[in-house]
């Protein structure tokens, strides 16, 4: 296998963008991530998406955005694997571009979370559960997200309060995120006062769904030599299953593909887990965060909501993560999220993160998850020096 | 609207039809091709008695398309007696607290308004707090 770097990036904000068209929306990351590589062309563009089926009524989106793009004739397909789509999406690139046989691609997350509105758009989410005996008893994601956490605080028994300290840790990062939809703190009181989604889970246990898209330009560092910024390695790329349904799971808050993919990637990597500098986790929810910090082996189970007490996850801690503010803060672009957090480790590792920098990041660990883990995708990427 | 779909559950959904694994004897649902404790196919049916106990719990406000007449409604993944764990609304429980550990059966209800302009409803288990009936 090759050595594969990431040679540009790009992003828009996230937020509702009632007014710019899906096709667009990926144009735009697309034409900043092939700036920042300086004119690598592209032979193979992968489009990380979840809802553009069902929301946007479109199938092969990756035809439609090569195409708009200018990109006439090459390899495209979409990788779908619910809001685990984007990091989907990287894998299948980094494979293409380690495997030697496509040495420019293009990665593109995009999601148009506003082209449905309401209880439609809770419906669209919902098919990442089993529709057949999850869905059609009217779950929904956050009901689902409810459930794990109405079980960890029965088994664990942590302060119900615990979890505020994620949501305040994205929003405090969020706030110098240019490119993030909600760039203001949140207090404790705002978290406690806050209305009630699927008790035990409050507003800001969850991660607002958006419209935005994000874009990466993979290659070899030989044809990354003209680049003018830092490179970034990708040292390790896996992804793993549990079971689609939550009730399937022996144990429901094992994340147990969370665990195997880090286990798998760091080993990829030849490091321990505890060997980054930061850990850009998924927090679509709260509890969701905790566990996979947990899954990962940073904490004990039932003790990964300490962490944030101690204040190890700032930016200064010893294990910073949602560095630019999350889904919670960012917000959830869902199928274009994964992308987004590889843009965000990027910025870090090339030391271009600004008020967010995290000091002397080296080596990022980087996970995306679909539902609760039920797939999981996990990168180690590593500033690259020859 | 996916009626093949909604014929081919539904003894899944009126009489919790599942499998018990002729290889290892793990009882199985919903049924799966594949059994998930020894790894053979699993294709004998087996009728599960309907009793169980919460394991989890949560009221939603936010429903989806086809179930926001039934708002706010509970959903929980109930453990049956014989192992497996399923995700299920809960009914008729008044003004009774749920609880994890609390008892329940399996009772057939509608479960989706899929269009009821053209009659179509949908029926399935849903799981209401075991009576205590005087001896
Ligand atoms: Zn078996």
């Amino acid at each position: 296998m090759r050595d594969v770097v990431i040679a540009g990036i790009g992003m828009t904000p996230v937020g509702e963008h009632w007014e710019i068209s899906l096709r667009s929306l990926a144009y735009r990351a697309i034409r900043a991530a092939r700036q920042d590589a300086g004119g690598l062309q592209p032979q193979a563009l992968y489009v990380g998406n979840f809802l553009a089926i069902d929301s946007s009524r479109q199938a092969n989106l990756a035809c439609l955005i090569a195409d708009n793009a200018g990109l006439g004739g090459i390899e495209a397909m979409t990788v779908e694997a619910a809001d685990a789509s984007g990091a989907a999406a990287f894998h299948v690139g980094y494979l293409a571009v380690a495997s030697g046989l496509v040495d420019v691609v293009l990665v593109v997350g995009v999601e148009k979370y506003t082209d449905a509105l309401g209880p439609e758009q809770e419906s669209a989410v919902a098919q990442a559960m089993d529709y057949d005996y999850e869905v059609m008893q009217g779950l929904t994601l956050a009901a689902q997200a409810a459930l794990v956490m109405q079980r960890y605080l029965y088994e664990y028994r942590p302060p119900r309060e615990a979890f505020a300290a994620f949501p305040m840790l994205a929003h405090a990062n969020a706030v110098t995120n240019p490119y993030a939809m909600y760039r203001r703190a949140v207090s404790r009181e705002a978290y406690e006062r806050a209305e009630m989604i699927a008790d035990p889970l409050r507003l800001f246990d969850m991660a607002p769904y958006a419209d935005g898209a994000a874009a990466v330009v993979l290659t070899t560092p030989e044809r990354a030599r003209d680049v003018t910024h830092p490179l970034v390695a990708v040292r390790g790329s896996i992804g793993a299953i549990d079971t689609l349904a939550l009730h399937d799971r022996p144990d429901p808050l094992a994340f147990e593909a969370a665990y195997h993919s880090v286990q798998r990637a760091c080993e990829m990597a030849g490091i321990r887990p505890g060997e980054v500098d930061l850990f850009e986790l998924d927090d679509a929810f709260s509890i969701y965060a905790v566990l996979s910090l947990e899954a990962a082996g940073f904490a004990e189970r039932g003790q990964g909501w300490r962490l944030a007490e101690q204040d190890a996850l700032g930016l200064r801690g010893r294990l910073p993560i949602l560095t630019m503010g999350g889904s919670k803060a960012r917000g959830n672009p869902l199928g274009a999220t994964g992308v987004y957090q590889i843009v965000e480790a990027a910025l870090q590792l090339r030391g271009e993160a600004g008020a967010n920098q995290v000091p002397n990041a080296r080596r990022a660990l980087v996970q995306n998850l679909a539902g609760p883990a039920s797939s999981a995708f996990t990168h180690v990427l590593e500033r690259y020096s020859g | 609207m996916e009626i093949p779909r909604h014929w081919r559950l539904k003894q899944q959904r009126y009489a919790l039809v599942g499998e018990v694994c002729p290889h290892c004897e793990e009882k199985i649902f919903p049924p799966r091709d594949v059994c998930p404790y020894c790894g053979n196919e699993a294709k004998t049916q087996f009728t599960f008695s309907g009793r169980g106990t919460v394991f989890s719990f949560t009221t939603l406000t936010e429903a989806p398309a086809g179930f926001e007449q039934a708002a706010p409604y509970t959903v929980a993944l109930v453990k049956l007696e014989e192992g497996p764990v399923i995700t299920a609304q809960l009914t008729d429980l008044g003004d009774r607290p749920v609880e994890i550990g609390m008892p329940v059966e399996m009772v057939t209800r509608k479960i989706r308004a899929e269009d009821e302009a053209r009659g179509v409803i949908l029926y399935g288990y849903k799981f209401r707090p075991v009576m205590e009936t005087p001896k």
